[in-house]
């Protein structure tokens, strides 16, 4: 018969936000451990609440696995003498291990045979082991906010207020940050606050369901989100999926039971993105809508308890409810009180960055860039001045009661005060988009001014870090500006518009250079930079699909103008496939190995005396006419299947001419013809760096 | 039950748990924890255990009396429990019942909220503890004070009490909740959250106010360069206070803000500091 252990560590509330990665973590290193031990098991799970994290082991060994212990001697032919019989170095190996001499044994190890101590161990028995490495596992659970407390030293994510440790029905012993582990858990805090005995490890989950603990988060969300949409159907409503808000809900109690409330009517006149910012971050409530999609006058909430009888709960989540949105509501009319241009000028007093100026002078920055990009992307007038006029206005609803209380609204409330002031559509949902993409995965702006400003936001925040010495190193990246500057790059490329990284990274520097006194001048700033982006280039093209090495081939002879550089990527990509492009391969390292070193650049015709070598000539200056302008108007694969024209005549040229000749002038007029062939090869990628 | 009540619940049961019952300092703060029996008595190793009212007093979140829920200044209860013990949960659950609070017919929660405060270099990990949604207390196991490791560390607790007294009350404002028999926090407070609200961000000499923020931070230094920690500290907070009324006349700009946070804190460490040296000394 199998027996099972169980760990709990009981603690004063964890952070929701955290529980899930823990327990995961507790698995992985349970099990690593418990292998480094020789520990055999069935199956490991992982359980918890707020209140607590629970390995349980099941069909656990009672003993560890018997092991050899191999210890290596002297060679044999040192241990033996001619006669096999044993030398001192035997004896002494054999009484230093404490075993017979005529118990060693021979092994060979690549050709030599060495004699062996062999230490047979018994496995010992879990009640041995556990105590040992038990502290252990729990004292390597990492948390991002650790804490103290008490006179302990010991740090834990919250206190840690009790632990079970039971295999079978045994208490397996250990002590933890002063807490003595035992067989007593504890109920609900609120529905069965007492200690209760865990009988038998095996039956963990019982005893606590019967103790109004929920432990298994699988079960307790299903009736969690269960709860939630039996009582939205009650109600002629429907929730919508929300894995986020479920997941937190579900780690923030033990025992679920869903309540609904109601509020006033009226506040359905603020935009919907105000009211559920209001009950979701804030109250973690789920909002429930008719079967058209309109929001319902009504909230579900989880509370951690039994029942609400009389309405105790409901009544007083309905009241913190109505006080949010009567805030809200009164900010939002407040807010439409003023046109949103004439906030504009409060931004003088918003600092945009200590040492960099107000947002105010961001925003006019901005319009500076816009003017800037619009014309090298050879954008109409008309869309210019909706993206100018978008950059004036984009940063004028921080100063709105509505963002300065609900910041993540940012954008948003500009996009409805926008339009209430009566701004055009494009400039309005400009204002709405410009802070897209807001995560790694999250989608792009989806106007183009939208996109522009957006593109140029980013930028000026990217290079106003710079421009401070603030950028990110290792994990540390608290201005997310890696993700700003894959974000930038992703709407070039979106655009699909030529433009210098170095000019516009310039101009943005300048912008600020030309205002505030910077102590790092544009070299100072321009090398990170480059550094910094050279590596958000090479992800945006690993995410679009491209391979590492193409990419690194590619950005080898240059990466200043994105859109250009996917090209070249692409091109790369497709010749790679074709058979011709090992042959070329060939040939390009030949030429460029042995004309590396060469200095001129002078072809004389006069100086081209064998057959091969004129052919070769010839052969690329055709080559060289006929794909300038293929390479000028970014016909890259077109260029490269041309230039794959000139494998033949390398081959035979290589093949029929020699040429380290004697004769200087000829010579160096050869490494000069391969030296401008290599060149002409090295235009769209450096293909000795692709690995076929 | 009655504002006042609870504020004399809360007293006799935390003087029942061994605290000692404090007034509240008799300077303007912000906060509960910014009086010294928190703020210094936290550091250094000795137990301290003490309870007390605070009006903490925010000139920024005045609303002229006109909003249900925000005030200028409102109580606080402060509890400080140092080193944190064991059972600091369930002393602080009974003390809600001890107010009428039945705990299995609300909900309450305890949910993640990380305290800090860059002006005392101050910073914790705890709960804000929600009653039916509401967040009637702020839960904080001090790690840092004055830009020192607590050891032992100190559990503090926040009791808003009108939060507290109006779900309990079930009142919608502020100003409906019943003080005392016949007497409501109305009755008292809305003649001053009316007149500090026209003071705070209309009437207040900013240029009088600049210069006392000067003076009080050159007194605070010298204070602090005789070895009189209390007496610094006083000016200390009152630079603070100084602080938040220039803040809430709009007399700060955002680029100024920054230094002079940076001021106050200075003076904060600099009273931790002293504050640890003349324990260190007594010993």
């Amino acid at each position: 018969m199998s027996k099972d252990y169980l760990l709990e560590i009981g603690t004063e509330e964890m952070p929701a936000r955290f529980i899930p990665a823990t327990l995961n973590e507790l698995g992985i290193k349970a099990k690593e451990l418990f292998k480094i031990e020789m520990l055999t098991y069935r199956g490991i799970k992982t359980y918890g609440t707020p209140r607590r994290l629970a390995l349980q082991v099941k069909g656990l060994e009672g003993f560890q696995k018997d092991y050899q212990e191999e210890i290596k001697g002297p060679p044999h032919r040192i241990a033996y003498d001619d006669s096999g019989n044993p030398t001192k170095a035997a004896l002494g190996f054999a009484r230093k291990q404490g075993i017979d001499v005529k118990d060693l044994e021979s092994v060979d190890i690549d050709g030599t045979t060495y004699v062996y101590a062999i230490h047979k161990k018994k496995g010992e028995p879990v009640e041995k082991v556990l105590p040992r490495i038990l502290p252990d596992l729990i004292k390597s659970l990492e948390f991002a906010k650790p804490m103290r407390w008490g006179d302990k030293e010991t740090r834990f994510v919250r206190p840690i207020r009790w632990i079970v440790s039971v295999y079978d029905s045994e208490i397996i012993h250990f002590t933890y940050a002063g807490v003595e582990a035992g067989n007593l858990t504890k109920g609900h805090r609120f529905l069965a606050n007492k200690e209760v005995e865990v009988t038998n490890a095996s039956r963990y989950l019982e005893i606590l369901e019967s103790r109004k603990v929920i432990v298994d988060q699988d079960k307790r969300r299903e009736l969690v989100w269960q709860g939630i949409e039996e009582l939205a159907s009650k109600n002629k409503g429907l929730v919508k999926d929300d894995k986020d808000l479920l997941e937190e809900v579900n780690y923030l109690l033990e025992y679920p039971t869903a309540i609904c409330g109601d509020f006033d009517e009226e506040y359905l006149k603020l935009p919907e993105e105000v009211l559920v910012t209001s009950m979701r971050e804030h109250q973690k409530y789920f909002p429930i809508y008719n079967d058209e999609g309109r929001m319902l006058p009504k909230f579900i909430t989880v509370r951690n308890g039994m029942g609400d009888p009389m309405g105790i709960v409901r009544q007083g989540n309905e009241r913190v409810l109505q006080a949010r949105l009567a805030d809200a509501d009164f900010f939002y009319s407040e807010d439409l009180k003023s046109s949103l241009s004439s906030r504009v000028n409060h931004l003088k007093n918003v600092v945009f960055q200590e040492g960099l100026g107000s947002v105010f002078d961001k925003c006019q920055r901005l319009q500076n860039m816009i003017t800037f990009i619009s014309e090298t992307f050879d954008m109409d007038r008309a869309f210019m001045e909706d993206a100018r006029r978008a950059a004036y206005l984009c940063k004028a609803d921080l100063t709105t009661n509505m963002v300065i209380e609900f910041p993540e609204l940012q954008g948003l409330m500009g996009y409805y005060y926008a339009r209430h002031s009566g701004e055009r559509e494009s400039v309005s949902r400009a204002i709405k988009e410009h802070y897209m993409p807001r995560f790694s995965e999250d989608k792009l702006p989806a106007s183009d001014v939208g996109k522009l400003l957006s593109m140029v936001d980013k930028l000026d925040n990217i290079i106003g870090c710079f421009s401070l010495g603030i950028q990110p190193t290792g994990s540390q990246d608290p201005y997310a500006l890696r993700r700003q500057a894959l974000g930038f790059c992703k709407l070039i490329l979106d655009f699909n518009k030529n433009l210098s990284f170095e000019d516009m990274w310039k101009h943005s520097y300048m912008e600020f250079s030309d205002n505030v006194e910077l102590e790092l001048t544009w070299e100072d700033v321009n090398k990170p930079l480059s550094e910094f982006f050279h590596q958000r280039v090479v992800n945006v093209l690993e995410d679009e699909g491209y391979r590492h090495d193409i990419i690194q081939a590619a950005m080898s002879v240059g990466w200043g103008d994105l859109v250009d550089l996917r090209k070249r990527v692409k091109a790369l990509k497709e010749f790679e496939k074709n058979r011709s492009f090992n042959v070329l391969l060939t040939g390009f390292n030949r030429a460029s190995n042995l004309s590396q070193g060469y200095r001129g650049d002078e072809i004389r015709k006069d100086l081209l005396v064998e057959d091969s070598e004129k052919e070769l000539y010839n052969s690329f200056i055709e080559v060289d006419g006929l794909t300038e302008e293929m390479l000028r108007t970014g016909d890259y694969l077109g260029a490269l299947r041309r230039i794959a024209d000139l494998s033949r005549p390398i081959d035979n040229f290589f093949d029929d001419v020699m040429i380290m000749v004697k004769d200087e002038k000829i010579r160096n007029n050869r490494l000069a013809l391969l030296k401008a062939i290599s060149s002409l090869m090295s235009s769209i990628g450096d293909l000795s760096k692709i690995m076929s | 039950m009655y504002f006042q009540e609870i504020i004399l619940e809360l007293s006799k049961f935390w003087a029942e748990q061994g605290c000692v019952i404090l007034q509240p300092h008799d300077i303007e703060i912000g906060a509960g924890t910014m009086n010294p029996a928190t703020f210094l008595r936290v550091l250094g190793p000795e137990p301290w255990n003490a309870a007390y009212v605070e009006p903490s007093k925010r000139p920024a979140d005045g609303r002229y009396g006109d909003n249900p829920n925000r005030l200028q200044q409102h109580y606080q209860f402060q509890v400080i429990l140092k080193p944190s013990p064991d059972r600091v949960q369930d002393l602080y659950l009974q003390s809600l019942q001890r107010i009428g609070i039945n705990l299995q017919e609300h909900d309450i929660r305890f949910v993640e909220d990380n305290w800090e405060s860059p002006t005392l270099g101050a910073w914790g990990l705890g709960w804000e503890v929600w009653l039916d949604g509401m967040e009637i207390t702020q839960f904080t196991y001090f790690q840092q004070c004055g830009g020192f490791d607590c050891k032992p560390v100190s559990a503090e607790i926040t009791y808003g009490l009108e939060r507290i007294a109006s779900s309990i009350q079930k009142k919608e404002s502020v100003y409906d909740i019943q003080w005392a028999p016949k007497i409501s926090y109305g009755d008292i407070h809305h003649l001053t959250e009316v007149e500090y609200s026209i003071y705070n961000f209309e009437t207040a000499a900013t240029d009088m106010l600049f210069d006392l923020f000067n003076m009080y931070e050159k007194e605070c230094l010298h204070i602090s360069g005789r070895g009189l920690v209390h007496p610094a500290y006083d000016y200390c907070l009152k630079c603070s206070h100084t602080f938040n009324l220039l803040e809430a006349r709009g007399a700060i700009s955002v680029t100024e803000r920054t230094s002079y946070i940076t001021r106050v804190r200075h003076l904060a460490h600099l009273c931790a500091k002293n504050y640890i040296k003349t324990k260190e000394e007594q010993v």
